[in-house]
């Protein structure tokens, strides 16, 4: 737990943060110097492919790689042996409780491929196309096994079960039979039928929705060395290199500190890259071959073999009075994790109604396995799914009452105080200014026309702390160079910069920013939960207090005062005696350092707690071609609370890309599979996300409630972005085309058969 | 003495109490009070790697956060984001 004291830093000038200075890193992406993970190479370098399985399910009855160990050019063949098999065990890797039974089979099959694409093999040899026909090799048997895709049929006593083991949790009593339920989990309170009782118009409706990609333009891509003395090196693109660390060391039985693990910069993440695939492959073949293996996964591979987030089956029930008010809110929500437990059901049932102050509320929820890649974290795991149904009945209550939807939230909004579905008080939050906000813009108002329609809806990300470091080194010349451990995936090198500089009182140019390597920092957890300018910036802020601390001391010294009397303002140490006038420069000190006590580092470790939730309202505009099904989307206000935003253009930024991933989900994104559980479109051509021609420009409001548990009053704003859309856009279209959608996505055929459906009714 | 209330998943765990009495100075305490008087619970809290919402704020891990005596107290799921 951090122990910082809450200055009422937010009542002062802020002179740096707020502002929009150009990004450190900036000049290097534009110039294609900025190193990714494919752009390392050393001597010597091998190239890593992996050999996956065709089928959906199958069990491996034996794999023969002597074939290709014999072809020439051929360093190191690995299977599963080659990783340590590891018991059905929940232990913390890194912060996370992990299972690495799980983890383990996924990195590469043991007993079963659980679906197409899961790794069975890997080689390393000399170049790309000797490693291509060393895979054509591999002699794998396999017995085909039934398979099942859909989360409904998952959970039928009959269904094809893929875990022998997987007993559900959260019922009881403990069910006999092994199935594909992982887990039950639900949350809630009141009387439900006295509040359905209560209610003057009740709405209820099912929706399903696809799994789809987070959808980063970098494949996974990695550049391992391990030497003979069994040290290593790991280069990759990741939101996390402290938990590739946790999870490599541990699935190659390696102690933490033999491995450094350094993070490139990153072409986009969205929560896909913060578990491993590629990276103890590379460092097993490593090993083997006692040479650098460098592995970058294909777009296929990322589609096949990568986490999607979850496909959903959800039920919602809400009931109101006529004027307005809920009196009940009733959810079942069924995710897709993939092959593996752990979908984001429980977040997405702790966020489904969140936005609201509710007297009687229920979510229950379901985590089911299915034969398809493992669900990695998307962008607020779970919520948008859960949101999209709940806003959309949310939309559909308030027009049976005849009320204006963004009123309807207005009566209904959680604040300050009000108990959240998943049990605690809210503290402040900002959904009622985003209301505010919306129904006072100018989009609320603008006209629309035929085949038009316009849609509301809110949503809430709760953000994270957790264990975050930061160093500022003070250069001889008064330079600082800082240190942080979280990759910057939406421009936080500047944002921590800024607020480094604030502190100190010194020009941002000073501040050099650098993420640093497994050795250089202590523990950090990764870059997600929208967490980083919260976290990483409290741990800047007090490296900035503690190299204040140690400078007013010096000064103090060279002065021949007590401390009390030397304040820090402004860059510089000022005497505030009563006699006469003194000061000295951060500059002016650090020329000086090793006379008065040697280098000045400053220094913060803290598990970071603290962070505020972060709410948003978004509407659209959208117009549908009632002749192709094709929806453009007209215009689009994201309307979010960022606490205070460090840099106000990365914060719409992030509000820019959350709605536009939103869009794609919204409207085109789906996996589509093939009977025999074969994915038909794994790559960009056929796997549509939104281009620049599909998108108008993105409006933006920045609302600013203060997380009263930061100094400038921060909260995330990463994840928030993504819930609201899908909600926005069906509504939108149900109020264009007379039909609800409740179907993700609504593509061109989805809606022009909707369309046609109402026609022929 | 702190109010722990449950949820519906812990309250299967915990003989169907909504609300449990305790006297935890800290969340070290209470996850080790909570596991000796309900073993049924023990495992979960390990497993789920559980936050602690003190009086409205989300603790992660936070062992030595403080529990005040009129603290109310939630145990909700650790919250990892993406």
């Amino acid at each position: 737990m951090n122990d910082m004291t809450i200055p009422d830093l937010v009542a002062r000038e802020l002179k740096i943060v707020g502002t929009r200075p150009l990004r450190p890193d900036g000049v290097d992406k534009v110039t294609g110097r900025a190193k990714f993970g494919a752009d390392m190479h050393v001597p010597n370098m091998l190239i890593g492919r992996v050999l996956r399985s065709p089928h959906a399910h199958a069990r491996i009855k034996s794999i023969d790689v002597s074939k290709a160990q014999a072809l020439k050019g051929v360093k190191a063949v690995i299977t599963s042996a080659d990783l340590c098999d590891l018991p059905s065990e929940f232990i913390p890797a890194g912060e996370m409780m992990v299972n690495f039974k799980d983890v383990t089979r996924n990195v590469m099959a043991r007993e079963k491929a659980l679906y197409e694409g899961h790794a069975v093999a890997a080689v390393a040899a000399v170049n790309e196309v000797v490693a291509a026909q060393a895979l054509a090799l591999i002699d794998v048997d396999y017995e085909v096994l039934p398979h099942v895709m859909d989360v409904a049929k998952a959970m039928e006593p009959d269904a094809p079960v893929l875990h022998d083991d997987m007993y559900t949790i959260g019922v009881e009593p403990t069910p006999s039979k092994p199935s594909n339920i992982a887990k039950r989990v639900e949350f809630g309170f009141g009387d439900l039928e006295a509040g359905f009782t209560a209610a003057d118009v009740v709405v209820e409706r099912e929706f399903t929705t696809k799994p789809v990609h987070q959808g980063y333009i970098e494949p996974h891509a990695c550049l391992a060395s391990v030497s003979e003395d069994g040290q290593a090196e790991l280069w990759c693109t990741t939101q996390g290199q402290f938990i590739v660390r946790a999870f490599c060391a541990k699935l190659l039985g390696m102690e933490v500190s033999q491995l450094r693990v350094t993070a490139s910069e990153i072409g986009g993440g969205f929560g896909g890259k913060t578990v491993v695939y590629i990276e103890p492959l590379a460092l097993a073949l490593s090993r083997k071959a006692c040479q650098p293996v460098k592995m970058v996964m294909s777009r296929s591979e990322v589609f096949l073999a990568s986490g999607p987030t979850s496909g959903a089956k959800i039920w919602v029930k809400v009931g109101a009075t006529k004027d307005g008010r809920i009196t009940a809110a009733d959810a079942l929500l069924k995710y897709q994790a993939g092959a593996f437990q752990g979908s984001p059901v429980q977040p997405g049932a702790m966020c489904a109604f969140a936005p609201y102050d509710l007297e009687n509320v229920r979510i229950v929820g379901f985590d089911v396995v299915v034969n398809r890649p493992k669900v990695a974290a998307y962008r607020a795991p779970g919520a948008p799914i859960a949101e999209f149904a709940v806003e959309s009945v949310i939309d559909e209550v308030a027009l049976e009452i005849g009320m204006d939807p963004v009123e309807f939230r207005l009566k209904n909004a959680a604040k300050e105080g009000t108990r959240a579905p998943f049990g605690p008080k809210l503290g402040p939050i900002g959904l009622v200014q985003t209301l505010e906000a919306a129904r006072a813009h100018a989009h609320y108002r603008a006209p629309l026309k035929t085949n038009q329609g316009r849609g509301v809806a809110s949503g809430f990300w709760f953000n994270i702390g957790g264990e975050t470091c930061a160093s500022l080194n003070v250069g001889e010349d008064g330079s600082v160079a800082m240190v942080v451990g979280t990759p910057d995936i939406g421009g936080s090198r500047a944002s921590l910069s800024m607020m480094a500089a604030e502190e100190l009182g010194i020009s941002l140019e000073q501040v050099h920013p650098t993420v640093g390597d497994t050795s250089s920092l202590g523990f950090n957890f990764l870059t997600g939960g929208s967490r980083v300018t919260f976290s990483s910036g409290m741990a800047v802020i007090e490296a900035a207090r503690d190299v204040i601390e140690q400078l007013r001391g010096r000064a103090a010294k060279i002065w021949e005062v007590p401390i009390e009397e030397v304040e820090w303002a402004e860059g510089h140490a000022r005497y505030i005696g009563s006699g006469e006038a003194k000061s000295l420069s951060l500059a002016d000190m650090a020329k000086t350092a090793g006379k008065t006590g040697g280098p000045i580092i400053g220094n913060a470790a803290l598990n970071v707690t603290g962070a505020g939730p972060s709410l948003a309202t978004h509407l659209v505009d959208v117009e549908v071609d009632p002749e192709t099904g094709r929806v453009t989307i007209l215009r689009y206000t994201a309307i979010q609370d960022a606490g205070k935003a460090v840099h106000p253009s990365y914060v719409e930024g992030q509000m820019q890309g959350g709605a536009v991933q939103g869009i794609g989900w919204a409207l085109n994104e789906e996996y589509i599979y093939d009977d025999n559980g074969c994915m038909e479109n794994p790559g960009f051509l056929d796997y549509r996300i939104p281009v620049c021609s599909d998108v108008p420009m993105i409006d933006t409001v920045i609302v600013e409630v203060p997380n009263p548990r930061h100094p400038y009053g921060v909260r995330g704003v990463g994840e928030t972005p993504i819930v609201p859309p899908m909600a926005a856009i069906a509504n939108a279209l149900s109020h264009a085309t007379g039909v609800r959608f409740t179907d993700l996505p609504m593509s061109p055929p989805r809606v022009l058969a909707a369309i046609d459906g109402q026609q022929r009714a | 003495m702190a109010r722990l209330i449950l949820s519906g998943t812990l309250q299967k765990l915990t003989g169907g109490e909504p609300v449990v009495e305790i006297d935890a100075q800290n969340v070290k305490q209470l996850l080790r009070m909570l596991s000796e008087r309900y073993p049924a619970l023990a495992p979960h809290l390990e497993q789920d790697s559980f936050a602690v919402a003190i009086d409205g704020e989300i603790f992660q891990d936070a062992w030595f956060a403080p529990i005040g005596p009129e603290s109310e107290i939630h145990l909700i799921p650790a919250i990892r984001g993406g």
